[in-house]
């Protein structure tokens, strides 16, 4: 099966020259396939959603794309160094400070100048103040912001989320998303899994949309709607009645 | 690695109080185990009801031998609490106070004298099976102790009667006559009287007796030596087969630093590989920032060398106190350096198979204290195969061939070191395997 949606609507090439490209992508556990002949592009300072039921193959894919796995079959243009990784639970140390974590990473990563990669990034996340608090001190919103920033410390093309906004409240996930977007605006192609249908329409600029380890879908959130047919642009109806129309819950 | 090296020392100068009990606690097992297998048990307390009137003897062969030696020998063998009477001894037994209770009672003189009826001892004692079977075990070789001694204190008597016999004299027996001539010097007395005397019958009837009394003496003298090797038919002369005589004080302070070195090592190891699981940064870290086994060879090598440190530091602190070969330093380093690099091998492959600290550290501990004592059961106390099964499972685990090594190197046992030294390599590597194995598992 192709791995390109009927209803594919803006490509990466569509907002500039592509960035990432993923092509015929595979994975199986064995008998099980978690992902079959995924294919997509990504554009600098694009955000793309990828999103799906539970076993979908989300985080299969983005693991594949930070280089966590090895794919059975298929290929990714970037290499891990170059895809910055923020795992779905803070993957930081809570008896290091902000800063300690960021240096740690830094130096693994093998930024050119860790003090000054460390500075940039307390900046960027705007957790100067905090950068001596140890990490078992902060907030879920503060620990996703630290996490993101060890992501990015290496300054990567491309930034792979998985599912970000989970455990934040309202508020953090306001911040937080606030955050993505300024990253985006400057030209960093940002791939995000989410079960936030939610986020897809207000903060992606195309949706991948995933089930069985098939991708579905490959366009805007715009021409989703259009092509799922959800009363009164209702994105979670349109979800739900896309994914029943094509034999998933 | 460096990297992840001072991070992990930063979190462990963090952890003060996991470090502190990480530290106490097996140094504090290590010294309780060191000290009950170097410490023999204490004697027994033991009341003692002496019913004999002073002054009491068994006589034997006219000869006296008071029975309070029976008394002394009983107290040398126990710790013994004089008591007046048995219901003072029921009492002390009853409140706690003394283990058991031994009656000596009145008539033991009588009876030892006499050829009819044996002599019997009175012994109290109560509390639970375990109490009573240790009790019984302690004072059955208290007594029996005691009766050998007193044994040969009549034995004593009875070959002192005999050489009187033999040699003639005063035998200080009441009703003796005085300057009794000895059954040794009959013979040679009888053949002056016999080459005086004309052949005919008193000739004939002199010569016979003159045959009884040299068999006489001769068996009376032979019955010395009987009366001494009945007193102590077996004598033990042992010889050592296996090994070098390791002194139980060294070879204890050598259990106690094994106890410590694995105990540290290997929950350190678990600990930290599992809180790269817990902290969910192993997927991070191993996405191309450091190998799987740069991981674990950076676990294993710091909690190697933290045990190390700490086990160098007790054996140095306890050769203060116990007489050890410090020619011999640099074997204690190999021995000691190898075990640690074997328990980290052990602690990564626990920790790898762990998903959090928690349960890491409860695996570890759980399969390190049975290692432990496992290795230190000795060959003969167990069915042979329950040995071989629990030899087997010592094999493959570093805890015995560690305490084979220190022990070779301390104490200069048997095997050698190199064999020791070899078997701790080997099981570095299986284990280092079995680690690499635990860690392909990222979630």
């Amino acid at each position: 099966m192709s791995a390109t949606p009927a209803g594919a609507g803006l490509g990466g090439a569509g907002l500039g020259g592509s960035i990432l490209s993923v092509r015929d992508l595979a994975m199986r556990y064995g008998e099980r396939e978690a992902l079959r002949e995924v294919s997509f592009d990504a554009a600098a300072g694009e955000l793309v959603a990828v999103v799906g039921p539970n076993g979908a193959g989300k985080t299969t894919l983005l693991s594949i794309l930070a280089g966590i796995q090895r794919p059975t079959a298929g290929s990714v243009s970037r290499a891990p160094r170059e895809v910055g990784w923020v795992p779905q639970q803070p993957a930081l140390y809570s008896k290091l400070t902000v800063a300690e974590n960021l240096a740690l990473f830094a130096r693994l990563e093998h930024v050119s100048d860790p003090q000054d990669a460390v500075a940039r990034m307390l900046e960027q996340t705007g957790l100067r103040e905090r950068a001596a608090e140890q990490v078992s001190r902060l907030s879920g919103g503060n620990r996703q912001r630290v996490n993101v920033a060890i992501g990015l410390l290496s300054r990567p093309p491309v930034l792979a989320l998985d599912e970000p906004s989970t455990a934040l409240d309202p508020g953090q996930r306001e911040r937080l998303w606030s955050f993505i977007r300024g990253l985006a605006a400057d030209g960093t192609s940002v791939v995000f899994s989410t079960h936030d249908v939610n986020e897809v329409q207000r903060y992606a600029a195309r949706a991948l949309v995933l089930a069985d380890g098939r991708l579905l879908f490959d366009g805007s959130p715009a021409a989703f709607l259009a092509e799922a047919g959800g009363s009164g642009g209702d994105f979670e109806d349109a979800f739900v009645s896309f994914l029943r129309a094509r034999g998933h819950r | 690695m460096i990297s992840l090296l001072r991070k992990d020392l930063l979190i462990l100068r963090r952890s003060r109080l996991t470090v502190a009990l990480l530290v106490i606690y097996p140094v504090a097992i290590a010294l309780l185990i060191g000290l009950a297998l170097s410490r023999g048990p204490t004697r027994p307390r033991v009341a003692i009801v002496n019913e004999t009137t002073p002054g009491a003897t068994v006589e034997v062969g006219g000869r006296n031998v008071p029975v309070s030696g029976y008394a002394d020998q009983l107290f040398n063998q126990v710790e013994a609490v004089p008591t007046a009477s048995r219901s003072q001894a029921v009492a002390k037994v009853q409140s706690g106070d003394v283990l058991a209770a031994v009656v000596i009672p009145h008539d033991i003189a009588a009876r030892l004298s006499s050829d009819v009826s044996q002599a019997h001892l009175e012994v109290l004692y109560n509390g639970n099976a375990l109490e009573q079977s240790l009790v019984q075990s302690s004072l059955n070789s208290a007594l029996a102790q005691a009766n050998l001694g007193f044994s040969e204190q009549i034995q004593k008597a009875a070959a002192q009667a005999i050489g009187l016999l033999l040699k003639g004299g005063n035998l200080g027996v009441l009703g003796a006559p005085p300057n009794l001539v000895g059954l040794s010097q009959i013979p040679p007395l009888l053949r002056g009287v016999i080459a005086r005397q004309p052949p005919g019958p008193d000739r004939a009837s002199l010569e016979r007796t003159l045959v009884f009394a040299t068999f006489a003496a001769q068996n009376l003298t032979l019955s010395k030596t009987v009366l001494s090797t009945i007193s102590q038919p077996i004598a033990v002369h042992s010889t050592l087969l296996h090994g070098r005589r390791t002194p139980l004080n060294t070879f204890a302070v050598v259990v106690a630093v094994s106890v410590s070195l694995m105990f540290v090592c290997v929950l350190l190891a678990a600990g930290g590989v599992a809180l790269e699981r817990e902290e969910h940064a192993l997927a991070r870290l191993l996405r191309g920032l450091i190998s799987r086994e740069g991981l674990l060879a950076e676990k294993a090598l710091l909690a190697a060398a933290c045990s190390f440190l700490l086990a160098f530091a007790m054996l140095a602190g306890i050769g203060a106190f116990v007489s050890l070969d410090w020619s011999r330093v640099p074997l204690w380093l190999a021995a000691l350096a190898l075990g640690a690099l074997s328990f980290g091998a052990l602690g990564v492959s626990i920790g790898a198979l762990a998903r959090e600290v928690r349960a890491a550290s409860l695996l570890a501990f759980l399969l390190s204290l049975p290692l432990a004592f496992l290795a230190l059961v000795p060959s003969g106390s167990v069915t042979g195969g329950l040995y071989d099964a629990i030899s087997a499972v010592s094999f493959i685990f570093p805890f015995k061939a560690t305490l084979q090594a220190l022990d070779a190197a301390v104490n200069q046992a048997s095997p050698g070191l190199p064999v020791s030294l070899a078997h701790l390599l080997g099981l570095t590597v299986l284990f280092g395997a079995l680690a690499r194995l635990g860690l392909r598992r990222l979630d």
